[in-house]
């Protein structure tokens, strides 16, 4: 709502990172940025998007992975300066925008099929 | 009462931004500017000091003689919004009539200002919204009819009669608030905006008076807390 003020959508812009394109149901790295005391060290989150929510800088997208048995989601704003890097590994083929549904299967079950968007996609993307 | 400079803006919105650090902000985005000196107030002439403050211009048509005269007399446009600022003598003498002022010129990032505004109206409210009564709660126990009202106003024949002051409900908002101690995020001269860390009184596109910090020293500058 906020963004149809000029004076604020400028404010906005201003903070929009250039990011792959990317959906929910691709496998992701995230290199975040992680400060512990003085040291900064970069950690990788690789998982499945899951959701991407929000528009402008208040975008945030949640990613999942199972971790040990444990499914773990990690919800990022997109437009942090803390992402180092966002790499896209592989495109899985899902037919909606919000996959909840994962939540609740484990396993075989919980894999998706790989998107018709093939890999010369992917370097593209990561390269760009 | 509150003697630090201050401008006068309209409240444009809320959003966030990202600092340096990778942390995200919550702000208001206020638009200070231009803001004008349209007149002054002495001791000797009014018996206080204060520095009248003009924002955004106003058609001609839409001013009266007496307005009119009144801008004339500065060398000013008609203005939309004035407002006075009591400040000291000394203060007041800092500036001059016809200037316009720059954000800069009067916060500095990270200072604590009050910010003050009319807040939304809310029209005859209820003591849930307006007082946060938690209402019947329940449905069981016979409660019916029952589920927003406040229930108990006072006791019966001591003291005989209701206390003033008791929560009920009534007209709610659409009064002037000041919030005080909020921190000056980002200053940017070039659009006259000054974002304010957390929220402000008002709807969008109302008018708030930005001050420095009544409760902190040396109107709530970073420098002289650190001094």
């Amino acid at each position: 709502m906020s963004g149809v003020v000029p004076a604020i959508a400028a404010i906005e812009s201003a903070q929009l990172r250039q990011l792959p394109d990317f959906r929910p149901g691709d496998q992701v790295e995230v290199h975040y940025r992680i400060r512990e005391g003085e040291k900064e060290r970069i950690q990788v989150f690789k998982g499945v998007v899951i959701r991407r929510k929000g528009g402008g800088n208040r975008e945030t997208f949640t990613v999942r992975k199972v971790s040990y048995g444990v499914g773990v989601e990690r919800i990022f704003p997109a437009h942090s300066p803390k992402i180092e890097r966002l790499e896209v590994v592989r495109r899985g083929h899902v037919r909606r925008a919000k996959l909840y549904y994962l939540r609740n299967l484990r396993g075989k079950k919980a894999r998706l099929r790989q998107s018709q968007r093939g890999e010369t996609d992917i370097k593209k993307i990561n390269a760009g | 009462m509150n003697t630090h400079p201050g401008l006068i803006g309209k409240k444009l919105g809320n959003t966030q931004i990202f600092l340096e650090d990778g942390d995200v902000l919550r702000v208001t985005v206020v638009r200070v500017g231009p803001c004008t000196v349209v007149g002054k107030r002495t001791l000797e002439a009014d018996g206080y000091s204060a520095l009248i403050l003009g924002l955004d211009d106003k058609r001609e048509k839409l001013v009266n003689k007496a307005q009119k005269g009144f801008f004339e007399k500065a060398g000013v446009s008609p203005k939309r919004l004035v407002r006075e600022l009591r400040l000291a003598e000394a203060d007041v003498a800092k500036y001059e009539v016809g200037q316009t002022l720059k954000p800069s010129e009067v916060f500095e990032e990270g200072q604590f200002v009050d910010v003050s505004g009319k807040t939304k109206g809310r029209g005859f409210t209820g003591v849930m919204k307006r007082w946060n009564f938690s209402g019947a709660g329940t449905d069981g126990h016979g409660t019916h009819e029952y589920k927003r009202h406040g229930g108990s106003i006072g006791s019966n024949m001591t003291p005989g009669r209701v206390l003033k002051n008791v929560k009920m409900a009534g007209q709610y908002g659409n009064e002037n608030v000041t919030i005080q101690n909020l921190k000056v995020a980002r200053i940017m001269d070039d659009e006259q905006l000054v974002l304010i860390e957390g929220a402000v009184p008002g709807s969008r596109n109302g008018y708030v008076t930005v001050r420095g910090a009544t409760k902190k020293k040396n109107a709530g500058r970073p420098a002289a807390a650190a001094s």
